[in-house]
């Protein structure tokens, strides 16, 4: 049983991307960050709900989040989605709405089914995210060393908010850590 | 579940109605059949119309609203188009922006595909989806009165977000396409609030 377990993932009590992630948001001026949670994005996630002037939305699945970016934008403010890496898949034809309206977009994708994984299931989508993003126009960036990740955020907040385009962060798995179980 | 007959609501004329004399509001419609609708009803800077993202109308509406507290939002979209968003519902309520207004036009089936039977026309009531998930003022509209009434309320902006079901005759109408040129519309309705076009 699921509550046979603790979820936990070693990195979490830090998580030190967090707060980097989220300056480089509020800097940019994001009001609206929707989220379908994910373990290595949930200290972000509360400082998100935490923050004045900033919404988090919590999504059903994760491809509304880009209809709301492009809602957010006709009306002149400035959305970002965090969503996990299989979470990817589910917006391969909600991309297209971006391309035809060349809609400014973010998203922070953090990664699963690469370095350490431990769950099958998490692998082919894992593996075919990167592409997956690629052909719907969406242009990758990817994180591997902490110490890159303040100056590729500021690239993708003016890249998408300056320069309409569609921009994907990828947090490494190896930026992450592997995600354990704890029984 | 039985298959629904559809209501005797015809859906230009309804549309029509619904937008007569619009001020401030602003408009998201979802592909096919509502685009052309509410096209046809008058076309206006403040309407974005929908060709494709289908399942997104709602969520579309939902981060406009937010972007806009003070201006109504209304989304007009179809049964089929809804079905595939259902989700957003759920996310609609928890966030409830009072100037959002959701309008299904419900005639029960894929308009846009060869006419099949939606699960709205076979018994899902959407209008009773959208009260499970807590949408705070939810109604399902038969007649031309019940137009006039949701007219006044999605020029408002203080008692949403709304989900209100216009149940419409299945029927074809004429056509009335407007621009499919996403990147115009998008800047046509951004100048039309102040904003930079891009």
């Amino acid at each position: 049983m699921a509550s046979a377990h603790k979820i936990d993932r070693e990195e979490d009590a830090g998580s030190p991307w967090a707060p980097i992630i989220f300056d480089a948001l509020a800097d940019a001026g994001v009001a609206q960050v929707s989220y379908v949670p994910d373990a290595g994005h949930s200290r972000l996630i509360r400082l998100c709900h935490d923050a004045q002037g900033m919404d988090a939305i919590v999504l059903t699945t994760e491809e509304e989040g880009i209809a709301i970016a492009a809602g957010a934008w006709l009306g002149g403010a400035r959305s970002a989605l965090l969503m996990q890496s299989s979470g990817v898949g589910n917006c391969i034809n909600m991309f297209s709405l971006l391309a035809s309206g060349r809609f400014p977009f973010l998203t922070i994708v953090t990664m699963r089914g690469e370095f350490h994984e431990f769950n099958p299931w998490q692998v082919p989508m894992g593996r075919a995210t990167p592409q997956a993003l690629a052909i719907m126009g969406v242009i990758v960036l990817r994180v591997e060393r902490l110490e890159d990740l303040a100056a590729i955020m500021s690239s993708a907040t003016t890249m998408a908010f300056e320069s309409d385009q569609a921009i994907a962060v990828l947090l490494s798995q190896s930026l992450l850590g592997a995600k354990k179980w704890v029984k | 579940m039985g298959e629904v007959t559809g209501g005797g609501l015809h859906r230009r004329a309804a549309v029509a109605r619904l937008l007569e004399g619009r001020d401030d509001l602003l408009v998201v419609t979802g592909l096919g059949s509502p685009t052309y609708d509410v096209f046809a009803a008058g076309d206006h800077p403040g309407n974005f119309y929908l060709w494709g993202a289908m399942g997104g109308a709602a969520m579309m509406g939902l981060g406009l609203a937010k972007a806009r507290p003070e201006r109504p939002v209304v989304v007009v979209t179809g049964d089929g188009e809804q079905l595939m968003g259902l989700g957003g519902l759920a996310t609609i309520s928890l966030q409830a922006p009072a100037n959002l207004s959701i309008v299904v036009l419900d005639n029960g089936h894929f308009g846009e595909t060869g006419g099949q039977m939606s699960h709205a026309g076979a018994g899902v009531d959407l209008a009773q989806v959208a009260r499970a998930c807590g949408i705070a003022e939810v109604t399902t509209v038969t007649d031309m009165d019940g137009v006039e009434g949701a007219r006044g309320a999605i020029g408002t902006v203080g008692a949403g977000p709304r989900f209100i079901v216009l149940r419409i005759v299945n029927e074809e109408t004429s056509r009335a396409l407007p621009s499919r040129d996403g990147v115009w519309l998008k800047a046509r309705m951004r100048t039309h609030l102040g904003l930079s076009p891009n």
